[in-house]
Parts: C-alpha cells; structure tokens; sequence
C-alpha cells in the first residue's frame, strides 16, 4: 500500500497523476477516430506542427499551450484547404506541412540559447511540472472535447464509415471533418505537458489499436481504450518514479505493452 | 401512370468532374412509384449519375427536383445502396449498427433509438433474412449478406426513392432472389426505385421504364419501347452483334472476374 501511496505526498504528483489518466484517456478516445480513419500520420504530423507556436510563445513569454493551440489549430485547417476536392492528397498535404512546420519551429528555437531545457519538456512532456492552472487547463479542455465527442457521436460515427450515407442524410461532412481535425490538434495540444509532442502520436494510436483487437462495436471501443489510456498512465507514471526513468517514454512504453498483449490474446483466438 | 404527378424531375443536367463533362443535357421525369433499370455501357456515367441524384456530386447546371422541389429540400427522402470501395469493411460496427444508421435522420441526431425505431430495424432485417447476422461484424459476412445489410439499412430509411447502383452485379443468387422480391415490396409502398444494371433480360422482364444512357440520354421509356436495334447501338456501338434471327447481343458486362473469363472461353469441341 504504501508503495502505492508513498508517491502521493508529493502534490506535483497528485496534479501528474491526474494529468496523465485525463490526457491518456482524452488521447485513447480520439484515437478510435485517428486508428479508424487512417490518421495516425496525421496524429504524428500534428504533434510535430505545433513546434513554431510553442517557439514563438515562448520568444514572447506568452502562454507555450495556448501558443501551441493555436499553431494546431491553424496548422489542421490548412491541411483540410490543401486536400479539399482532393486538389492534394490528404497525406502530401500533411507531408508537407509537417516539414514545414517542424523546419520553422526548429529554425525559431535555433535563435535561442537558453532553450534547451524546455526544449526537451516539450519534445518528452514534464508531467511533474503540472501546475495547478495547467491541470485546470488540461482538464476543461479534455471535457470539452470529450462532450463533443459524446454529443455528436452518430455524426461522426457515419462521415467515418460512410461518407455516401452522410451525404443522402444531409451532413455538413465538411464541417464535421474539420472539426474532428480541430478536436485532434486540441488533444495534441493537452497531451504536450504530459507525454510531449513526439510521443502524443503513440497515445493516440496506440490504446485505440489495442481496443479494436479487442472489440467489435464503436463505443465498446472507444470505453476499452479509454481504459487502456487510463491504465497506461496511472502504471507508467509509477514506473517512472520507481525506476527513476522519464514518465512520457514509461506511459507510452506501458501502453505499447498492452498492445503487444491484447495482440497475442487475438492470434490465441483466431487459432 | 401518366396522371400522376412527376415525383423526381431532371432538367438539362449536365454532371461531371471539374471540367470534365460525363453526362450532357440530361432530362428525363420519373413518375412516382416507377422502377427505373438504369442501362448503358461501361463507363456510360450511370454511376456518376447516382452520385448527382444522391447529392454528392453537385450539377454543373440544370436541376433535379423532388416532388416538385430542389434536391436537399427533403431530407432523407433518398436512399442509397453504396458501392464497395465506399465503404470501409473493417469497421467496428454490427449489421444491427449499420441498419440503425438508416434511421438517424428520423431520430435527429442527438436522440437516442425508439422503440419504433428499434422496431423498424429489427423488421427491415428480417425482411433481409440476415436476422441470424444481426450481431455479426459487418466485415465477417460474405458480399451478398453485405449488401442485404446494405438494403435493409435502406429500407430502414423509409425513402421515398432508392437507388441502387449494379445490386446485381457478383451477388449470389439468394440475395439476388431477396433483392428481387424487395423490389415487389417497395413497390406496393409506392417507393420509386432507381437501379443499375447490365442484366438487359432483367431490366426488360422486371422495370416500368428503361433509361438507356452513353454519356446522354440515348432512349426513356418502356421496355419495349427502348430496347429497339437503333437505341441499342447507339448505345452499345460496336459491342453489339446483331444476329440473323433478329437476337441481339452485348457483349458488354461486368460480372464478378471468375465468371468473365469463363464467359469468354472457347465452347467445349464436341
């Protein structure tokens, strides 16, 4: 017990603890959207993206998440112009605004010499920096984002599966598949304190993947890799503190071997 | 039929891509209640056709109206049976869940299932008869149970119009046989049915109206009326054979790989 309790003392991690399970189960709900709909490279991409508005924050002792809010944002609803009626595939679109973006980023931060800390804490999270505004930050952003989830369920659920049944039923697809964009790069966004930008990606793919081994219907899906985001946190950032070793690579490590479980546990089914 | 009034009207139409024209000048009405087979060559533009009447392809100019109105103004009046490569197979969704998504227009968007709506698809399937599938994985059934999932969404839809593109196409024979028998049924709910094909013999045994297409509008009418030697080659140009009996035939079709090859081969020496 008190190896479970002992860490608790510390109210920085108290506020990690509760940052990691809010932003894991935040990723592994967007997640079933980014594994169904083919946009882990997306994911990736925009983790990466958010580079220049943190930098740029950062060089005018602005807020670094809202910096990053808003290069996501932006950086969503420009790869949606460029891949509209497909004048681009999606994924040049994203391809290239990708390098652009982390060029840009890099060549801010490159002006900077007193960057390097930092730099690391967002390139890997600093879970045990949480502040009490940032948690308050993390965790409204995170409900917002999962009330629309939740509210527009059946809208999303059939511009994913079929976009000709959303087209008969009248759906502004559009819209919606902007908004899904702007949900993501808002995720990406709330995950940066805990995991950081390069391994947002692998919260988003990684429980969401697992889950659909496991399930067979969406919101089933959807629940099992909310629990594996969860799960995935609270043992990561245990192991991080015991083993002395940095949270963002422990969750995601964590959370990489549940896949490689949930994976063995459908290979013995299917046998 | 003709003192009906026209349920589903297209004027001087022309669809395409871009600056790419498929279908020039297209006009034809639809009376309320008809089956129309929709016939033409490969790549004629009866697909882009279907996608101009769902709505996903927008005119280039001209209109289509619905009961008298632009198409949009009604919603949900049209269902639609999408082609495979629309649909994402490996989708975590049951037969149960797709048919349901047939009745979210009714429901609005943020309610949750009736009874009458859990009702409707419980119905629709088994009219289907995939009542056993109805908590499979849609990806775990074979092409034919597939699309009667696809059909009883639709019916579940309660349209006005259906449209089906090549429902006949690499299907077995019992979905063939259920499609065929929805037909009947759809037709004494006075539904107007729209439906692709290159079975000629079944568009003339089974449809009101044939509307023969080659990127216009070759012939409209009755059965009898448009499968006459002159509108079929017009439409089918030099894959039509003309036989001295007076037969025609068209070597135009696209059934399933296996069946085309064999179609093709030499008769068996006697």
């Amino acid at each position: 017990m008190t190896f479970l309790l002992e860490p608790l003392t510390y109210q920085f991690m108290q506020r990690g603890l509760l940052a990691s399970v809010i932003v894991g189960v935040l990723c592994a709900v967007m997640g079933t959207y980014v594994v169904l709909r083919g946009m882990a490279f997306l994911g990736d991409a925009m983790a990466h993206a958010i580079l220049p508005g943190v930098a740029i924050a950062y060089i005018f002792k602005g807020d670094l998440l809202i910096g990053a809010g808003v290069a996501a944002v932006v950086v969503a609803l420009i790869i949606g112009f460029f891949s509209k009626d497909g004048a681009v595939k999606e994924d040049t679109a994203i391809g290239i605004l990708f390098a652009a973006a982390l060029s840009l980023g890099v060549a801010l931060i490159s002006t900077m010499q007193t960057y390097a800390v930092d730099l690391s804490h967002i390139l890997f999270g600093n879970v045990l920096g949480v502040s009490p505004s940032d948690l308050w930050l993390i965790g409204g952003l995170s409900f917002a984002i999962l009330l629309i989830v939740a509210v527009l369920f059946k809208p999303f659920l059939v511009i994913s599966f079929d976009p000709v049944l959303a087209a008969t039923l009248r759906l502004p697809a559009e819209l919606l598949r902007n908004l899904m964009l702007v949900l993501l790069a808002l995720t990406v966004v709330v995950s940066l304190q805990t995991v950081g930008v390069s391994l947002a990606a692998a919260m988003l793919v990684t429980p969401a993947a697992t889950a659909y081994l496991l399930t067979r219907r969406l919101l089933p899906m959807m629940l099992v890799s909310a629990l594996i985001g969860a799960l995935s946190s609270v043992i990561g950032l245990y192991l991080s503190y015991y083993l002395n070793i940095v949270s963002g690579s422990a969750i995601v490590l964590t959370a990489t071997l549940f896949f490689l479980l949930g994976f063995l546990w459908k290979r013995m089914k299917s046998i | 039929m003709s003192h009906t009034p026209h349920r589903l009207e297209i004027e001087n139409a022309n669809i395409g891509y871009g600056e790419k024209i498929v279908m020039r000048d297209l006009s034809f009405q639809v009376p309320h209640g008809a089956r129309v087979a929709v016939v033409g060559p490969n790549g004629a533009g009866k697909s882009t056709l279907f996608k101009a009447l769902v709505g996903i392809l927008p005119l280039q100019s001209g209109h289509i109206l619905i009961h008298g109105e632009l198409l949009g103004a009604h919603k949900d009046c049209v269902a639609y049976i999408p082609q495979r490569e629309d649909v994402d197979w490996r989708f975590p969704v049951t037969v149960d869940d797709v048919v349901m998504m047939g009745r979210f227009g009714q429901m609005g968007w943020l309610n949750r299932p009736s009874k009458m709506d859990k009702q409707i698809v419980r119905k629709s399937i088994e009219r289907m008869g995939i009542a056993d599938l109805a908590d499979r994985s849609i990806g775990q059934l074979s092409g034919g149970q597939q699309q009667r999932a696809f059909l009883a969404r639709a019916i579940a839809q309660e349209p006005h119009i259906l449209l089906m593109d090549e429902p006949f196409t690499g299907v077995d024979v019992t979905t063939q046989e259920v499609t065929l028998h929805l037909l009947d049924h759809l037709r004494n709910q006075q539904v107007t049915t729209i439906i692709s094909t290159h079975d000629l013999n079944l568009a003339a045994s089974r449809f009101d109206l044939v509307l023969l297409l080659n990127h216009k509008l070759i012939a409209y009418g009755t059965p009898q009326e448009v499968f006459v030697k002159e509108n079929l080659a017009q439409a089918f140009g030099n894959s039509l054979l003309v036989m001295e009996n007076g037969m025609m035939l068209v070597d135009e079709c696209c059934p399933p790989e296996e069946e085309h090859h064999r179609l093709h081969q030499e008769p068996p020496q006697s």
